[in-house]
């Protein structure tokens, strides 16, 4: 049971790192709480694997420190830090029973074979292995290889903290919902500490209570899945979560007038003081497809679009829109009609949000 | 649906018979020919049936060579398999150091069989050669041609340089093979060195291993000119391996019939051991899945 604190981190696998980009993890601080459930989400190569291999101690961070409860750790090979990893390909003892594979970490301190005996027979139970236990562990189907990973952490009394290095990639997508939902279980029931590596926000957001977001090697956002949609902190976040991502207009202020390219764009005065008190050329409006409000005929405060063309998704369908030069989608729920060739669009207030190079500044509405 | 009856598709297979019976059953029946006949001359020859077999079976000389054979065999895997293991294991795994060690473990891999005879003949003579001199001046008596011990180490001395390179080359692709996920998986279970090796890299091993036994028991089953350079057979017979009393019958006495013979009870001893090797592997396989049941 522990407390993972991230004190100034820093990685880089270059000897001599110059810019920032030479930085696989650009420093940072964070603080994963003891028990919870945690994901770590971000495109290919954004740093979430290197991070994940600090933490269990495969890899020494190359400035700061890793806290377990307050204790440094950085020098500490993983086989001293009580840490369990599940990777993503199944890492299984082929030669060896599923019992055996299970066994196998207790067995290696020399554990009590009772003892052993009573800790496998528990998480076979947990994992609904109890019948493939005298089976070789290389006769097994990947979901199953996949448990039998996990379960080798599981065994361990003394592990503080469960990593998942996006386990899910070899399993069938029938069997990943139940594979998730058994992690669930398991991190209820076990209350350890589950960081969970995964480039899938579905992924994320189904397992874990707050979300860490990686973009080039830093920690962008962390938050609950729902903050991380309705008010994503860096315009990163915005593309990257939800389904199409948010969109995002290039403003300026011209004759006190908020313009998008020739486009005036409707906004409150909030917004528009926000934008004028902004110090940098680099200003942003997000707006999620789900939060346009589109119109088939005029409405007051409405902006003319053009309708590109429409993705009918079943359910819901995609709008392509433009407005003026800004490319924009917009998400209509199957009950609503589709807009064809014009269409008038309102962005509500309260989901708009303002990026200031990149990151998001809140403002006041009024 | 009616099926096409067209029997002209046995000629396809007319090339591959053709070549076949050129490279392997025109010549093993020849031999088979020779062993049930005493031939004379062109025209003169008896048939004489199972003789020359159960002569060869009888003799003496060639029971001593089987059972020499069988020691040689046996006694260079049982070396050069573990070393050649440990050799891979000590392999370095990338840079610059990988690509230098690798060539150099395989240098002798590429030597002529005849070559290395030569260079151990000189190697181990007693006036100018870096190894009987060094022994000598240690004072240690050198001699293969005197000693049959001296012999019979120094030819295995030979074989495992010549040859664990091969089983150190095939281990060594088999252990690059494992992901770097099981050596961390296994850190993380606190799995000691000697458990990584047991339970990791020597089940990923086994197949290449399969290959590399077989290999290298019908190779040093059949070994022939390493020994007839360096020792040519001696002191007495004692390093004398079945292809060299083989060849000295057929090509120094010309005896056709019993050479035959010998010959093909030499094959069957070969095929007959690498059956019996391959079936108890595939075995203990089967029994390991009916296990798994």
């Amino acid at each position: 049971m522990a407390e993972i604190t991230l004190k100034s981190l820093a990685h880089t696998y270059l000897a001599d790192p110059g810019s920032p980009e030479d930085y696989a993890i650009r420093e940072m601080n964070h603080v994963w709480h003891q028990g919870g459930a945690y994901a770590l989400l971000g495109p290919s190569g954004c740093g979430k694997s290197t991070l994940l291999n600090i933490i269990s101690g495969l890899l020494e961070p190359s400035s700061g420190d890793v806290l377990f409860d307050g204790e440094r750790v950085n020098a500490l090979p993983p086989e001293a830090r009580n840490i369990a990893q599940v990777f993503q390909f199944p890492v299984i003892y082929d030669t060896m029973t599923v019992y055996d594979n299970l066994a196998f970490p207790l067995r290696n301190v020399k554990t009590p074979e009772a003892r052993v005996h009573e800790r496998v027979m528990e998480v076979a139970d947990v994992l609904e292995l109890t019948t493939k236990l005298k089976r070789k562990a290389k006769n097994l189907t990947a979901d199953e290889k996949q448990k039998v990973s996990m379960g080798r952490g599981l065994v361990r009394d003394d592990v503080s903290a469960i990593l998942f290095d996006e386990p899910l990639t070899v399993i069938d997508p029938q069997l990943k919902w139940k594979l998730r939902r058994k992690l669930k279980e398991i991190h209820q029931r076990f209350a350890i500490t589950m960081v969970y590596v995964t480039h899938d926000q579905l992924e994320a957001s189904t397992f874990a209570d707050r979300i860490a977001v990686m973009y080039e090697g830093q920690v962008v956002q962390f938050g609950t899945p729902r903050e991380l949609f309705e008010t994503p902190n860096h315009t990163f976040v915005g593309y990257f979560i939800g389904s199409p991502g948010m969109n995002f207009l290039d403003v300026a202020l011209r004759d006190g007038r908020v313009m998008a390219g020739d486009t005036a764009l409707a906004v409150g005065q909030g917004m528009r003081r926000a934008i004028d008190g902004a110090r940098s050329s680099n200003v942003k409006l997000g707006i999620r497809p789900e939060f346009i409000e589109v119109h088939e005929t005029p409405v007051e405060g409405g902006m003319e679009a053009s309708v590109e063309h429409a993705q009918d998704l079943g359910t819901y369908s995609i709008v392509y829109l433009k407005l003026g030069d800004t490319a924009l989608k917009a998400r209509i729920e199957e009950d609503q009609p589709t807009p064809t060739g014009r269409a008038y669009l309102r962005f509500p207030d309260d989901r708009l949000g303002l990026y200031v190079d990149e990151y998001r500044v809140e403002i006041d509405h009024d | 649906m009616t099926k096409v009856q067209n029997n002209r598709a046995w000629w396809l297979i007319l090339p591959m018979l053709l070549l076949v019976a050129f490279s392997a059953i025109i010549p093993l029946m020849t031999v088979v020919n020779y062993s049930v006949q005493d031939v004379f001359d062109a025209n003169t020859r008896f048939f004489t049936g199972t003789e020359w077999f159960r002569e060869m079976l009888n003799d003496p000389a060639l029971q001593a060579a089987v059972l020499r054979q069988f020691a040689f065999s046996l006694t260079v895997l049982a070396i050069e398999v573990p070393l050649g293991i440990g050799i891979a294991l000590l392999m370095p795994r990338k840079g610059w150091q990988a690509s230098a060690v690798l060539i150099l473990v395989t240098m002798p891999l590429l030597i002529p069989w005849n070559v290395v005879g030569s260079i151990w003949q000189i190697f181990t003579r007693g006036d100018i050669g870096l190894m009987g001199w060094s022994l000598r001046e240690l004072g240690y008596g050198y001699s293969i041609t005197a000693s049959p011990v001296d012999a019979w180490a120094t030819i295995i001395l030979m074989d495992v340089w010549h040859w664990t390179p091969l089983i150190a080359l095939l281990c060594y692709s088999g252990l690059r093979s494992i992901p770097d996920a099981y050596y961390q998986a296994a850190r993380i279970d606190r799995a000691s060195r000697w458990a990584v090796f047991r339970y990791i890299q020597l089940p990923k091993l086994t197949n290449v291993l399969v290959i590399g036994v077989l290999l290298r028991f019908m190779h040093s089953f059949m070994i022939y000119a390493e020994p007839f350079v360096l020792t040519g057979g001696g002191p007495g017979s004692s390093t004398t391996f079945l292809s060299q009393s083989l060849t000295t019958m057929a090509i120094g006495q010309q005896d056709l019939g019993p050479s035959a013979a010998f010959s093909l009870i030499y094959f069957l001893i070969i095929l007959l051991v690498s059956w019996v090797f391959y079936t108890a592997i595939m075995n203990m396989q089967k029994d390991k899945q009916e296990g798994e049941a």
